[in-house]
């Protein structure tokens, strides 16, 4: 929190200096346009939200009168074990989410990089970027036939002999979060392909043939003119991956519910299981004000990344 | 985005406290539901003629959205205008999930529907009641003789104290359809296979696991991932080791039973003891319900423990081969007990204006006109369809029998995730951490227990 406040008071203050020195009237008129997105944003976004936070402070099944708690639910959800370790496995799903994918696009960039020329690369873009596409109700659907006991991935070890580790992958309470970690991979890996090799081509050609007369290898090249080059799109690649990772709800809710036991559970299936299924509307709000205070966070700080935010 | 995160930062914090501090100012959520009529009216007041209602349509939110149901639904309903075509019926049909999460905003708003189905138990029925959006329909019940008609253990699933705080007593909120019971689903060339005939007592049940182990098979095809299923195994062995008496004391939070108590312990040991010696599937976590019932219906598997729900589906798959039993009581001839329930209950809304109108069509739809429709049409009624008999040998036949013995004698048991608004979670975590070997089933007990003491307190 407290670094969170004096990096934005560090580049906030020099642009509020430099704009003062203009004139105010134009000021005012930047205002103006500024007027229609921002009615936008404050009646589909800015109200449903404060609504949220203003229901989060009353204890309320959904239908009777209310009664005010002020911060009481906040308290309750930081001293409930179980909300605590739904965060936990959020945080686990953020290393399937975003951080192997990242990694494992990024080697696939460089890779990629290396060959002189692609043929047919909006194909492949498309192929890539299909798991995006399909909805997750299907995907999820689909990885839970392929993770059953009698199921693709179970049958597939047993025939290479790996019979002994073959499991109930989503009932098994150590490997359930990551199996459905893995489906967040498998979804969100193309994504970070596709941004990452439109990235690349617009690195200028100079800079790899300089790194090449200086007798850079693939590794050096890659750590010296790829990986800076990427930064903006390494950042956008990661807001949105750790931002899916975060809120993630839909594959939760088709592949496991939550189990087996609450090893699986996430705060955004709690939002939904406490409004709906417990009748406590106010803890929802709660949950759903906290996971959105951290995403605030986080986007934040994965902004630091992007070159054009240190300028 | 970026940028209107940071420049936005501080001023639009304090817009946001501004704004919140006004609105927090302004009134509380809620309240504005209730209003409605929650008054019972006298039997003599009301009229049981629809066709002197006038022009008027009503607004009917069921959950009969697939199969047999649906079609049910839609013949009564097109009936029904037929007879009274003065009123014209606006159907919503939900599937269930969807109805549980969008009932609750329908119900509380300016403009309810005038019948809607709700589901029994404190977090959909006892929440409505509470808020005052549904209708005492006990003079009804007198006008039309739903007092008389169906039995008072089918009748209580559907009552509740005015304040909504207790169930199964109290006033009557709405009328089912249909009856549904938890019993086991036999393959009968695999049980002959094994040598062996249908269980007479519950001893015979369990001692014939390990001989159909013995040959190779799966004794009971088992599947929880989603969660439900654990209920359902769990509530049918309970019933036989602690008893109706206690059970239903359990689930309505009265007298002093306990989840520790001996019967419902043997019950956790059962189960954990079946999981163990490989009565059930290995993988029963990692496999749905949906999962577990296809592969039984594919030959794996001699005995499953489910509902009746899954008849039309099995009967389709499986034909002659598959027959259904009432778990077999502790001793041969005894009474059975399983858990079950009736279908969701038809109630009226508070603030409807056609509450005559809305009772008389209630009544349309489960009268022994309609059982008939229901029966004809895959479904299993609440009271018996006096113009329809099941082809004998077959599926439909086992299950009409079976909910007979049940429903007629006192035999049915309520389903144990409505003993507290949070005990769904707790029962199917728990249940789903012993069948994995995770807790033992006094661990898992003492966590029912622990949901069951909370709850207990508050009332």
């Amino acid at each position: 929190m407290t670094a969170l406040k004096t990096t934005t008071a560090k580049t906030t203050r020099p642009r509020t200096r430099s704009k003062k020195t203009g004139r105010q009237s134009s000021d005012r008129i930047a205002y103006l346009y500024l007027l229609p997105a921002f009615v936008v944003f404050g009646v589909f976004l800015l109200y449903p939200l404060l609504h949220g936070f203003w229901i989060s402070l009353y204890r309320w099944d959904g239908l009777t009168q209310a009664t005010w708690v002020g911060f009481g639910n906040y308290v309750d959800a930081f001293n409930n074990g179980s909300l605590g370790s739904s965060f936990e496995h959020s945080a686990i799903l953020i290393l399937f989410y975003a951080v192997i994918p990242i990694c494992l696009a990024l080697f696939l960039t460089a890779v990629m990089g290396r060959a002189s020329k692609l043929k047919h690369l909006s194909f492949f873009r498309v192929v890539l970027f299909l798991p995006q596409v399909v909805a997750s109700v299907v995907v999820a659907t689909t990885w839970t036939a392929i993770y059953a006991p009698n199921g693709v991935l179970n049958s597939f070890l047993g025939d290479i002999g790996l019979g002994s580790i073959t499991r109930p992958w989503l009932g098994d309470f150590t490997w359930a979060l990551p199996a459905v970690g893995l489906i967040g991979t498998w979804v969100e890996i193309g994504l970070c392909l596709v941004l990452f090799l439109a990235g690349v081509s617009q690195i200028p050609a100079e800079l790899y043939e300089a790194a090449r007369i200086d007798g850079a290898g693939a590794v050096r090249e890659f750590f010296s003119v790829t990986l800076p080059g990427l930064r903006s799109q390494i950042a956008v690649a990661m807001t949105l991956t750790v931002v899916a990772g975060l809120r993630t709800f839909d594959l939760i809710y088709v592949a496991t519910r939550g189990g087996p036991g609450e090893s699986t559970t996430v705060p955004a299936f709690e939002v939904y299981h406490y409004a709906f299924d417990l009748n406590q509307v106010g803890s929802a709000c709660a949950i759903g004000i906290l996971l959105t205070l951290v995403i605030l966070v986080v986007t934040v700080l994965i902004n630091r990344i992007d070159p054009g935010e240190s300028r | 985005m970026k940028r209107l995160l940071k420049v936005s930062g501080r001023r639009a914090g304090v817009a946001a406290i501004a704004l919140a501090m006004a609105t927090v100012a302004a009134c509380a959520p809620g309240g504005g539901g209730g209003g409605g009529n929650t008054a019972t009216k006298a039997p003599s007041a009301i009229s049981t003629d629809p066709a002197k209602a006038g022009k008027i349509t009503l607004t009917v939110w069921d959950q009969n959205s697939t199969g047999g149901a649906n079609t049910a639904t839609e013949q009564l309903n097109k009936e029904f205008q037929q007879k009274y075509p003065n009123i014209k019926i606006n159907r919503v049909s939900r599937t269930f999930n969807d109805l549980k999460t969008t009932l609750k905003l329908a119900l509380s708003g300016k403009n309810p529907p005038d019948v809607v189905q709700a589901n029994q138990g404190y977090p959909d029925m006892g929440a409505f009641v509470k808020a005052g959006l549904l209708a005492p329909l006990n003079s009804y019940a007198k006008v039309y003789g739903w007092d008389k008609d169906y039995p008072s253990q089918l009748l209580n699933l559907n009552k509740f104290s005015a304040n909504g705080q207790d169930w199964q007593s109290g006033n009557l909120y709405g009328v089912s359809q249909t009856g549904e019971i938890v019993g086991v689903y036999y393959n009968k060339n695999l049980l002959k296979k094994a040598g062996l005939s249908v269980p007479k007592t519950f001893g015979e049940f369990e001692s014939d696991l390990p001989k159909i182990k013995a040959k190779g098979m799966l004794p009971i095809q088992f599947g929880d991932s989603d969660k439900s299923p654990a209920i359902h195994i769990f509530g049918v062995v309970q019933a036989q080791t602690e008893g109706k008496a206690k059970v239903r004391q359990l689930v309505t939070s009265t007298g002093n039973a306990s989840w520790t108590d001996q019967g419902t312990t043997k019950a956790a040991q059962t189960i954990s003891n079946w999981a163990k010696k490989g009565y059930l599937p290995g993988g029963a976590n990692g496999l749905s319900g949906d999962e577990a019932s296809a592969n039984f219906a594919k030959g794996q598997g001699v005995f499953r423990i489910d509902g009746t729900w899954r008849l039309a589906e099995l009967e389709q798959a499986m034909g002659n081969n598959v027959g259904f039993f009432n778990p077999p009581p502790t001793t041969a001839g005894q009474q059975t007990v399983t858990e079950g329930g009736v279908g969701l209950a038809w109630a009226v809304t508070s603030k409807t204006k056609h509450a005559d109108a809305a009772a008389a069509y209630i009544n349309f739809i489960t009268n022994a006109k309609a059982r008939d429709v229901l029966a004809q049409t895959g479904n299993l009624p609440a009271l018996s369809a006096p113009g329809y008999t099941p082809k004998a040998g077959t599926l439909n036949a086992d299950i009409f029998t079976a909910w007979q013995q049940i429903s007629q004698h006192d035999g049915l048991l309520p389903y144990l995730d409505y003993t507290t608004p949070t005990f769904y979670d707790t029962i199917t975590s728990n249940m789903q951490q012993m069948i994995g070997g995770k807790l033992s089933p006094a661990g898992a007990l003492k966590a029912l227990q622990a949901d069951y003491s909370a709850f207990k307190k508050t009332k």
